[in-house]
């Protein structure tokens, strides 16, 4: 990869720890904490800028409330990260939702003792279902994931209100919808919204995962170089798989926390979501193209974004600006990714030069 | 050398552009003079003389085109005028797109001026975008019936009014001043910020109540874009930024579940009143629990089957749209057009915990 | 996209015969790029449209010619000049924006009292700024361009939001409103078509038949031979999302006026429409690959199967499946077709 680089587009920090030195992986993951640590003080700039012009910010209800919305993203978000580490990205993701949420609620409404765990599954299983063509048409096919799933995210779509309308029910409200399965909304762990800590579990699973199991720093050496990974013996393409059935997975359970939380169902669930959780995603540090980047700074990046939406108005901006400053936020990240990405290449390579 | 030379040719690609454009600009100066006749509403008054006595012909094509299509509120309207359009033996279809944006909207319009239908009852996405698609579809030969969302009156024939924009906006502030006892913060929380009925109702709403309750502040207006997670998030916003918040009124049925979803889960449950237009179905457990204690809303399924009824009159010749006509809806009995061809289906209904359960939609 | 360009080995199968060398073509071998490669699109697009106007009742009539081809004006406008980008290997997201930005903009303004003489120039000049900062950004900073115009896709709405907000203009004079809808005489083929062909004559010259087109190429291919060539791929880059964002914001213009409607939200999720007609036109998005013809009969293809759809009331759901899946099966074909010729390629990167 790096023997093409030229000097006017030097590829992003793609130098996985598996190519180089010790010194040189200790100095990527620096990196990487120096990044997220990066959001989180963007993070907690905002919120004390927000407390400062309404001391409500920091209230029981409404950090909770923040937690809720934000729980959905993340878990989008860590599946995404699966993906574009591997120099995939999955657009699908928002109709994977809708489609996942009206599934559920459909189980749900037809079998209301459903115990909620099975919903959950029923869920994934829809998702995965989803991440399953995705992966396998990219795979296989060896088409760009782009395209694929730009193509996906209008066929699921369609798929779902084809559904909704040719049901006996467009819209699956909360008066429809079991007790017990409305009550996870509200439920909470310690004054910890229970929707929050699935959340979270996600993304600590899909960390561990990523950082400790073989296969999963293969996702990154994939991502780094898909020549090289083939050649090295990965089998890029059942991982590659393997990577969107996950996502589709984690949007499918996105989908039954979206039930939960918003119980109201209809086929227009989660419309527009992609584009946020690629937002939260690069926001965070995940390389577009591949390679690097952690599930953690995804996390982070989602709930900046979701802190966003909550404290403009707080701050006595018009909500207008919500999309303009994701935008501008997206662009700063990637711009200040190149800038420490080329640090680090000139650091590296003058290590090498020394070590040579 | 290339470069230099690619570049430069490049900037005559611009220049290229920047040329076409103004082409395009004087183009369109040139043709201001063309066209103008064809606008306007001439297919209303171009069959000026109503014949009350005229029977409704049975094969009639009525077409149904809603804001968007999966949406239940319109979905039970468009039910209504399928009833309406089976006992007049016409022919019903329900076509729309399934965003409401106001061009998909042009596209379907155009696509049923193609089908020849005899009428068209549409609720608009924006009351000037469709305008120029529906005077091409009146010239064409369809009358068009708007239900709902209006559109400009020199766009089509009659306007199905659900009520009274006065006893809408009237009724709401009613009802918030008897639940929150009359004095205190009240914020409204709206569809989109164009929607034509909800600035309506809004406009009047804060002229009542300013007249009627002075010690009722409306402080203000967020719009939750008839998307559900949006006004979810926005009643929130609503709740942080005004602390001392008695009361929301939301003009539209997504909103109002939504707003009562958030209030059931929280804190302010049963303190902060909250009323608005709702359907019994998406507001019932929320009048159970006691978040709601009553809302408003016209029947549409109703409305629905008089505006199927309008648009049949305006094919068979009853009537024109002029104000003063009069024509028979089935079984919602005889209808007047008032002025601006506007045809009010009644007063609102007000649901609450004793009458909600004789309601099913 | 511009890591794999990064991948000299690309041979770009997407579409074997669209290819175009990085070296000089003799004549031809650019005869054959206009030709075959845009053939099958081509050919799909002429036998559905016999197949419709028989099977289809309304559909070929010149009323229905005419909504058909308002419908896809401005998806073939913006789809021109977005064709030369992804040719180099790259891609603009944020046309759809600029077209919601532009017009927000120009409802703003006349809503200022700017007459429409003025107006619209202004806009034009905000669209090229605005194609500029993808441009540089790309350029200049090296971004890839896809992450670059995600972010710009959420900006420019945004900021399409925060200039009109959710308010509407729509006062626009009745003649020019008209003027964008009318017809030439009885044809019913809509007067833009005019000023519209001839920026696709125009952009095909230089796509085909100028040294600008074949660095173009070459660029695709291979940005470092192209570098090596002489190619200034920097500048060359940057002034094609100038051109962009000028074409985009004409759209907006146009856009603007065929609806009698200024709206921030104007054109949302147009991009796909228009990638769709691109991909589908046999452009490989890798770049380096593809003509013009191909990306017209896309477009059209597109729009008319929409058409037909809708005149036989097929539900929008399904129209949205079937767009879906046609995208799918127009990049998957080609692969397949190239491998059951045994031309496999090997260690190509695959990119979102």
């Amino acid at each position: 990869m790096s023997s093409s680089t030229k000097a006017a587009a030097p590829a992003p920090v793609d130098v996985a720890p598996e190519h180089t030195g010790g010194r040189g992986a200790a100095l990527v993951q620096r990196l990487v904490v120096v990044r997220e640590l990066g959001i989180l003080a963007a993070l907690l700039l905002l919120i004390v800028a927000t407390v400062i012009a309404n001391p409500r910010f920091l209230s029981g209800q409404n950090l909770r409330d923040l937690l809720l919305s934000a729980s959905i993203l993340t878990v989008l978000a860590a599946g995404q990260t699966i993906v574009i580490v591997t120099r995939n990205v999955d657009l699908s993701v928002g109709s994977v939702l809708g489609l996942s949420a009206y599934a559920s609620g459909t189980l749900l409404v037809n079998a209301p003792g459903t115990p909620v765990v099975l919903v959950i599954l029923a869920g994934m299983a829809v998702g995965a279902a989803c991440g399953l063509l995705n992966g396998a048409i990219v795979a296989i096919a060896k088409v760009p994931s782009l395209v694929v799933t730009l193509g996906t995210l209008y066929a699921f779509r369609g798929l779902d209100s084809l559904w909704a309308s040719s049901s006996d029910r467009l819209q699956i409200n909360a008066a429809d919808l079991p007790t017990g399965f409305k009550s996870l909304a509200g439920a909470r762990l310690l004054g910890v919204p229970l929707l929050f800590l699935i959340a979270l579990a996600v993304v600590l699973l899909v960390g561990f995962y990523l950082r400790n199991y073989r296969s999963g720093r293969e996702l990154y050496g994939i991502g780094s170089d898909p020549a090289a990974a083939r050649l090295s013996g990965i089998p890029v393409g059942r991982r590659v798989l393997l990577a969107f059935v996950v996502n589709g997975a984690l949007a499918g359970l996105a989908g039954v926390l979206y039930a939960a939380r918003f119980q109201t169902l209809d086929a227009t669930a989660g419309t527009g979501q992609e584009l946020f959780v690629v937002a939260a995603a690069v926001v965070g540090g995940v390389a577009i193209f591949g390679g690097s980047g952690s599930v953690y700074g995804a996390a982070l990046g989602a709930l900046l974004l979701t802190t966003i939406g909550t404290s403009l108005p707080q701050l006595g901006l018009n909500p207008f600006w919500r999309d303009a400053a994701v935008g501008a936020l997206i662009l700063a990240a990637i711009a200040l990714d190149r800038a420490l990405s080329l640090r680090l290449a000139r650091r590296l390579r003058g290590r090498n030069l020394r070590g040579a | 050398m290339t470069s230099f030379l690619s570049s430069r040719r490049l900037r005559g690609g611009l220049t290229g552009a920047a040329v076409a454009a103004l082409v395009l600009t004087t183009a369109a100066c040139g043709g201001t003079t063309r066209g103008e006749e064809e606008g306007g509403g001439s297919a209303g008054e171009a069959s000026a003389s109503a014949n009350p006595d005229a029977e409704i012909p049975s094969g009639l094509k009525i077409s149904f085109l809603p804001k968007q299509l999966n949406n239940p509120y319109f979905a039970i309207a468009d039910g209504g005028g399928e009833n309406a359009v089976e006992e007049i033996e016409g022919e019903f279809s329900e076509v729309g797109p399934s965003e409401a944006s106001a061009s998909s909207q042009v596209s379907y319009i155009n696509t049923l001026t193609q089908q020849g239908v005899d009428v068209i009852v549409t609720s608009a996405n924006d009351p000037n975008a469709i305008c120029s698609a529906l005077d091409q579809a009146r010239a064409g030969g369809a009358n068009v019936v708007t239900f709902d969302s209006d559109t400009d009156p020199a766009c089509r024939d009659l306007f199905i009014s659900q009520a009274t924009s006065e006893g809408i906006a009237q009724s709401q502030i009613d009802l918030m001043a008897e639940q929150m006892g009359g004095a205190g913060q009240v914020a409204i929380l709206s569809a989109t910020a164009n929607a034509t009925n909800q600035n309506a109702w809004i406009e009047i709403m804060e002229t009542y109540a300013a007249e009627k309750y002075p010690d009722m502040e409306i402080v203000a207006t967020v719009y939750g874009d008839d998307e559900d997670e949006k006004s979810f998030q926005e009643t929130q916003g609503l709740l942080q930024t005004y602390p001392e918040l008695k009361g929301i009124i939301s003009p539209t049925t997504v909103g109002i579940s939504a707003a009562a979803r958030y209030l059931s889960g929280s804190e302010y449950k049963g303190k902060v009143a909250l009323t608005g237009l709702g359907t019994p179905n998406q507001m019932r457990e929320f009048v159970k629990d006691g978040t709601v204690t009553a809302f408003a809303l016209w029947n549409p399924e109703e409305l629905g089957y008089l505006a199927a009824y309008a648009g049949a009159a305006l094919a068979a010749g009853q009537i024109t749209g002029a104000e003063g006509e009069t024509f028979e809806a089935g079984e919602l009995g005889e209808y007047t057009v008032e002025a601006d061809g506007v045809v009010v289906l009644g007063e609102p209904t007000v649901f609450n915990a004793d009458n909600i359960d004789d309601f099913d939609f | 996209m511009a890591l794999d360009s990064a991948h000299p080995a690309t041979p770009a199968p997407a579409t074997p015969a669209g290819q175009a060398p990085a070296e000089r073509p003799s004549p031809t071998s650019r005869l054959r790029l206009l030709g075959t490669g845009d053939g099958v699109i081509t050919l799909v697009l002429v036998v559905f449209l016999l197949v419709a106007s028989f099977a289809v009742e309304g559909f070929a009539s010149t009323r229905n010619t005419g909504f058909l081809l308002l419908d896809v004006v401005v998806i073939v406008l913006i789809a021109l000049p977005l064709t030369l980008v992804i040719v180099t290997g790259e891609i603009d997201l944020s046309v759809a924006s600029t077209v919601g930005l532009t017009s927000a903009v120009m409802g703003q303004l006349w809503f200022a009292g700017l007459p429409l003489e003025a107006i619209i120039p202004i806009c034009l000049l905000l669209g090229g700024v605005l194609g500029a900062v993808n441009g540089l950004l790309v350029t200049r900073l090296g971004l890839p361009s896809l992450a670059v115009t995600i972010g710009t896709l959420a900006l420019y709405r945004g900021l399409a939001f925060v200039v009109l907000g959710d308010r509407a203009v729509a006062d626009f004079p009745r003649s020019w409103t008209t003027w964008a809808l009318s017809g030439i005489g009885a044809t019913g083929i809509p007067v833009v078509v005019v000023p519209l062909l001839v920026l696709i004559v125009l952009t095909g010259v230089v796509l085909h038949a100028t040294p600008i087109g074949r660095s173009l190429y070459a660029m695709g291919n291979s940005e470092d031979a192209a570098r090596f060539a002489g190619i200034d791929v920097g500048r060359t880059k940057l002034w094609l999302f100038v051109v962009t964002g000028v074409v985009a914001a004409l759209g907006g213009v146009y856009w603007t006026l065929r609806y009698g409607s200024a709206r921030a939200d104007n054109a949302q999720g147009l991009e796909l429409q228009v990638i769709a007609a691109i991909l589908l036109g046999g452009v490989s998005i890798f770049g380096g690959s593809g003509g013009l013809v191909g990306v017209l009969a896309g477009a059209l293809l597109l729009g008319s199967l929409r058409n037909a759809l809708q005149l036989v009331n097929v539900p929008s759901d399904v129209l949205n499946i079937v767009t879906g899946a046609l995208l799918i099966v127009a990049v998957v074909t080609p692969q397949i077709a190239a491998r059951f010729r045994g031309r496999r390629p090997r260690g190509r990167p695959r990119t979102p």
